[in-house]
Formats: structure tokens, sequence, C-alpha cells
């Protein structure tokens, strides 16, 4: 079977976010979730750059490519400093542990 | 040869990613996500994205993982195994399903001649798209904000014990009210 290179791109696109998903279901750890969060926006990096070429437009790939990178960095910091806050005030990172609603 | 080129590293970036999500150390973790990084950015430069790819490598595998570390450094590495939120057949079903349907809707992928201008990286992020430039500048300074929030020294009021149950006895008697 001949798969072309572009189609192998795609599979390693999917496989990515197969494994994001899969992390963001049976993870509990908060910082562990904010490092699962950048697979899955690598996987849609990849994809938008993927599209441009597929497209015959890789410049418009990349510009929404650099746009998602710099989200996904804010993401990362303020997810990390939430993180840091909860823990000094609940002392733990798990999830499950500090939800203070009811019911 | 050159899709073998893109099936061992993407093999190599689902492996990273998979390790870094079941590591139960957390710095593993982070150096598995900085070798993803690594990979997708060599990725990205085989199919021409080559500013992207510099900007992944530099920010991804660099801002990111120094971040990370740092976050790690000031909260401790809980090295504890958590029990999932849901039953992991279930999750594991649900990310075969949804891989299914998104393999479903993008398989194969078809690469026609498409007759489109194009045009490059620089007239498109500087012209065309000038208020993207304008979003990622707003989204650097929300990034700020979010350092100052991570470096800030100030403790935040730990809740005692006293206070959750205390909390607990004026939530059962206001049920007890409703009721």
């Amino acid at each position: 079977m001949n798969i072309s290179p572009l189609n192998v791109v795609l599979l390693v696109i999917i496989g990515l976010l197969a494994v994001g998903i899969y992390g963001l279901l049976i993870t509990r750890n908060l910082i562990k979730i904010v490092l699962v969060l950048q697979i899955l926006v690598k996987s849609a990096m990849l994809a938008l750059v993927l599209a441009g070429k597929v497209g015959n437009n890789l410049g418009l790939g990349q510009s929404l490519a650099a746009t998602v990178i710099v989200a996904d960095t804010v993401v990362a910091v303020v997810g990390l400093a939430l993180a840091v806050q909860v823990r000094r005030r609940f002392g733990t990172l798990d999830v499950a542990d500090i939800s203070t609603l009811r019911g | 040869m050159e899709s073998y080129l893109y099936l061992i590293l993407g093999l190599a970036a689902i492996v990273c990613a998979y390790r870094a999500m079941i590591s139960t150390r957390l710095l593993s973790s982070i150096l598995y996500l900085a070798c993803v990084s690594a990979m997708v950015s060599v990725i990205l430069y085989l199919l021409g994205a080559q500013q992207v790819a510099v900007i992944e490598l530099s920010v991804g595998a660099g801002l990111v993982t120094v971040l990370m570390v740092y976050a790690l450094s000031v909260v401790g590495d809980d090295a504890r195994d958590l029990l999932s939120v849901i039953p992991k057949p279930l999750a594991i079903l649900i990310v075969v399903l949804s891989a299914f349907f998104v393999a479903i809707m993008v398989f194969p992928l078809v690469e026609p001649p498409l007759d489109v201008t194009s045009f490059s990286l620089t007239v498109v992020l500087w012209q065309q798209r000038v208020l993207d430039v304008w979003i990622q500048i707003a989204l650097i300074f929300s990034g700020v904000l979010g350092v100052l929030g991570l470096l800030s020294e100030r403790e935040a009021t730990p809740i005692s014990h006293t206070e959750r149950f205390a909390d607990q006895i004026v939530g059962t008697s206001h049920e007890e009210v409703h009721s």
C-alpha cells in the first residue's frame, strides 16, 4: 500500500489528537492537564499547516499556526499560574479535591 | 522514502506524547513534551513551514518547558498516581470512536491541483491578516499578566479544615431550611 506523505502527517495528527483526548479524560493533576492541552494544540497546529499545504496557500496556514502558538503559550502560562495559586490555597493539584461546589 | 521519514517522526511524537501522559513523574512528562515539540518542529520544517517550525521549537520546546519546570519547582512534584475521573475502558472507547469519526471525515486526503494564488507568510501576516497580529499582541500582554501571577510570592489565604467544616455545616443548615 502506497500512502502519500501528507496522509502520513494526517495519521500523525489523528494520533496526537487521540492521545490528547485520552489524557484529558483520565488526568486529574492540574499541571498535567495543561501539558495534555499542549499536545492537543500541537495536533491542531500541524493540521493548520497541512491544510495550508494541501490548499496551496502555505502562508495562510503558517500565519494561523503562529497565532495558535501564541495563544497556546498564553494558555500554558495562565494555566500554570492558576495551578501554582491553587496549590498554595488548597495544598493539592488534584482537580477532584479543589471543587467547592455542593450538590 | 519521504513517507517513511514522516512515519518515523510521527510515531516518535505519538510515543513521546503517550509517555508524557502516563508518566507518574511530572518532570519526565515535561521532558517528553519537549520531545514532542521537537518532533513536530521537524515535521513542520519538512512540510515547508520553516518559520513556524523555528517558532515552535523555540517556544514549544524552550519557553513552555522552562515555565513548566519553574512551576514544578514551586509546587513540587506530586508523584501520586491519581485514579482517573472516568473508567479507563470508557475513556479508551471515547477516544477510539472520536479518532474513528475524525478519520472517516478527513481520509483520504485529496490533493487536487488548486489554482490558488499563494502568498508568502510576510504578506499574509502583515498585510492580509493584520488583525491577527493585534490579537497576538493582546495575548502576549495576557501572558505577561499570567507570568506575574506565576511569579507572585504573595501567599493566598489557605482554607483551614475548621473553615471547611463550618462551611459544610452552614450548607447543610441551608439545605434543611430550604427543604
